[in-house]
């Protein structure tokens, strides 16, 4: 076997995942969440290897499809594909050649008459992967689909804070900024709320979901209240185009009254975490001097994304099964 | 020609009939309907127990997309659809292409509709020139081609000073304004209700206080106007309270509900198909609070009809992103059986009052014939079997286009058959009736 994944203290209540496709964390089990984790850690291994690859997914050809643009996931999946020796293509698809013609069910279709294995897929349209799941034979990853789930991003973050703080249960996570168009802060509510961390959002009230304490979160519109004894804070992006639709006056109050400063970050506990998925506007929702600082961890995220979609293609593919049979 | 149905129940409120009577039918007209009629010539059409004979059924808010979207719908398919689910005669909304707002248009319409032979149609003209909302389309000729009633359908009228001269204009000819009420602001590119399920699925909402707005601003303006206004497809709990309060204070304002509202929530955007394209529909299907008010509405006699707001969609446009595809559903072909299942067996209302909502207001409304059983009306009857074990078969549908989120439900309740002008142009074998 190329991959351990016996070397973590506790061996995870389950061995595989259910599913064929990783559509959301919202149809993950808490047992297959830790799967995914604890078989990250194998991986992540790979990486400090003189030679950074191994034969898992020999023979397997995956397609990293994506409609948005995206450079850190994209690459990021790119490399974890490789490293696990899958034969690789990317197709980026500007919205303005969807126009032209062809709809996603039959680009789709035809990607699957040339029989890959797993396809991998941005868009900016919410449940795209649904759709595309119907429609496959092929496992479906979803990279990000509209404002509805990124679910790799969720576990990077959680195997991220499971690194420093060994466990997700009884944390206090403080999620701020756009809540509302953000699909990183749905993934990572179901993910976090599964795993029993006790989950704050905060964001004007204009960007807030509706209904979102039937997510299982508090909801608090003061920065202070949600990052106060804090052993997470997770700074969502805003994107500046939010103003034309009156979410928020000017960035400069936006920075104001929600911003991540030193001085706001104080009220968390001393080994505070500091996380943003990227890209990072600075100076908007969060201050150089804390991106910089010594209580971020936003470029381990981004190592860590790579052992984790290494974890999630590797169990999708049939994990040691699917090696053995090899 | 004589036609004699004898032996059912007959549920006429216009007439405040309920019980077994007879019904005389002569040539395209009801001749007479009484207790044990004597044949004296008339073929005898023995009606089988537990079926049911009602004024025809009335749906008066349908998209037959023809001229300009028969990849959808046609005026043929869509009336054979009518009739099929018990409709002997439909309003046709003018957002077609072109748009109903010439006379041309409206003729075109009943040419073809004249040619289908199946249920009657009439058709609804546009408010404005090509329902852009900027001038007032001829509605006088509109009025002379054969429209019942005006609206720009689709869309909200766009400003609330055309709206008021449309009610005071076709005000002039007693013709109602069927708005589809919605703020476009607060609408923005909503593609579904806003509530937890729009939330958790990273759909763009739109709130009811959206719709209620525009209901707001008709019953204001049918007010200061005195003209009929009809809110067309009110799915919202603040609607209709707006509608209550306006009927309160004497208002001229009457409403619908589709089956899918008074049916179905938000709810289903999630389960049992995640994203189904056949959930998504405008107004949306809102929170359980909303449909809930819309079923109480329906039994304490607020709401004044039950209408489908037919959209028949190809499926290939159906086959898409969620946000990307278009709103609607078919509705047509089961509407009697959701209606009988969801509102009758349910026990929220009595068959007598499922006529009214059914038949006989959407006639007062729209001041069509029908919609009553009287001697020398048109001889236009639904015949329904209450108890018929009924299940949806998309596939099977008579429209053209199958987009309907009911597919493999059952349900208690269907048609038996529909008569238009006496003659039967639906008959469901699966009921022991011949006609």
């Amino acid at each position: 076997m190329s991959v351990s994944v016996h070397d973590v203290d506790q061996q995870p209540a389950v061995t595989s995942l259910r599913s064929k496709d990783l559509l959301g964390i919202s149809d993950l089990t808490p047992e297959e969440i830790t799967l995914i984790l604890d078989t990250a850690d194998a991986m992540k291994e790979i990486a400090s290897r003189p030679i950074k690859k191994v034969p898992a997914l020999r023979g397997k050809t995956v397609v990293n499809l994506f409609f948005e643009p995206s450079t850190r996931t994209r690459t990021s999946f790119e490399i974890a594909e490789k490293r696990l020796s899958a034969d690789t293509l990317n197709i980026a698809i500007a919205t303005s050649s969807v126009v032209k013609g062809e709809t996603l069910a039959d680009t789709a279709m035809n990607l699957e008459a040339m029989r890959p294995d797993m396809i991998v897929l941005r868009h900016s349209s919410s449940g795209a992967c649904h759709l595309l799941s119907r429609i496959c034979r092929s496992a479906i990853i979803n990279a990000g689909d509209g404002m509805h789930e990124h679910p790799t991003q969720a576990l990077l973050d959680a195997f991220t804070i499971r690194e420093r703080k060994k466990q997700l249960q009884g944390l206090k996570v403080a999620i701020i900024g756009d809540l509302l168009h953000s699909r990183v802060l749905r993934s990572n509510i179901l993910l976090l709320t599964k795993m029993g961390a006790d989950v704050w959002v905060c964001g004007p009230p204009t960007l807030m979901p509706t209904d979102i304490r039937r997510f299982g979160v508090n909801a608090t519109t003061n920065v202070e209240q949600a990052v106060r004894d804090a052993n997470v804070i997770m700074m969502l992006r805003v994107q500046l185009e939010r103003m034309e639709g009156s979410y928020f006056p000017s960035l400069r109050e936006y920075f104001n009254v929600f911003g991540m400063t030193e001085a706001r970050m104080k009220l968390a506990r001393p080994d505070v975490m500091i996380m943003h998925p990227g890209p990072m506007n600075r100076g908007v929702e969060i201050a150089s001097e804390v991106a910089d600082g010594p209580y971020s961890v936003i470029l381990d995220q981004v190592a860590n994304g790579v052992a984790v979609r290494m974890a999630v293609l590797y169990l999708l593919a049939g994990g040691a099964e699917h090696e053995e049979a090899a | 020609m004589k036609r004699l149905l004898k032996g059912g129940r007959v549920v006429d409120p216009a007439n405040g009939i309920d019980g077994i009577r007879d019904v005389l039918i002569d040539g395209d007209r009801i001749a007479r309907v009484g207790a044990d009629l004597p044949a004296d010539g008339a073929t005898v059409i023995e009606i089988p127990d537990g079926l049911v004979i009602c004024p025809g059924f009335i749906d008066m808010h349908v998209h037959l997309r023809e001229p300009g979207q028969e990849h959808k719908e046609t005026i043929a398919t869509g009336t054979a659809s009518a009739v099929a689910g018990g409709f002997t005669a439909v309003a046709c909304m003018p957002n077609t292409s072109p748009v109903n707002d010439d006379a041309n248009v409206t003729t075109y319409i009943l040419d073809k509709a004249k040619e289908a032979n199946l249920s009657r149609v009439y058709p609804i003209g546009a408010v404005s020139k090509g329902s852009k909302g900027d001038l007032l389309a001829d509605i006088a000729d509109l009025r002379k081609a054969g429209c019942v009633a005006i609206t720009d359908d689709g869309h909200p009228v766009k400003t609330a000073l055309l709206l008021r001269r449309a009610l005071e204009y076709a005000g002039m000819f007693g013709m109602p304004v069927i708005e589809h009420c919605e703020d476009a602001s607060l609408k923005g590119d909503g593609v579904a209700h806003e509530g937890y399920y729009a939330a958790s699925l990273g759909l763009r909402g739109m709130p009811g206080a959206c719709e209620a707005l525009g209901v707001e601003r008709g019953i204001l303006l049918s007010e200061l106007t005195g003209s009929a206004f009809h809110v067309a497809h009110m799915s919202a709990r603040a609607s209709l309270r707006a509608v209550r309060k306006g009927k309160e204070a004497g208002v001229r304002v009457t409403c619908e509900v589709a089956p899918h509202h008074f049916t179905l929530t938000d709810e289903a955007l999630a389960a049992p198909v995640a994203y189904d394209t056949n959930t998504k529909m405008n107004p949306p299907l809102r929170e359980a609070a909303d449909r809930d008010a819309m079923l109480a509405g329906i039994a304490d006699g607020s709401v004044d009809a039950i209408a489908t707001d037919h959209a028949p969609h190809h499926y290939d446009e159906k086959k898409v992103e969620f946000d990307r595809a278009p709103f609607g559903i078919v509705g047509l072909e089961t509407a009697v059986p959701l209606s009988l299942d969801r509102l009758v067996h349910a026990g929220r209302i009595r068959l007598s009052r499922l006529v009214e909502l059914l038949s006989v207001n959407p006639a007062r409304i729209l001041n069509v014939p029908g919609g009553t059983l009287s001697a020398g009306a048109p001889a236009d009857i639904t015949i329904v079997a209450p108890d018929l074990k009924v299940r949806i078969e998309a596939a099977r549908l008579r429209s053209r286009s199958k987009n309907t989120p009911f597919d493999g439900w059952q349900l208690r309740g269907g048609v038996a058959a529909t008569l238009v002008g006496g003659r039967p142009l639906y008959v469901n074998s699966e009921t022991r009736i011949s006609l």
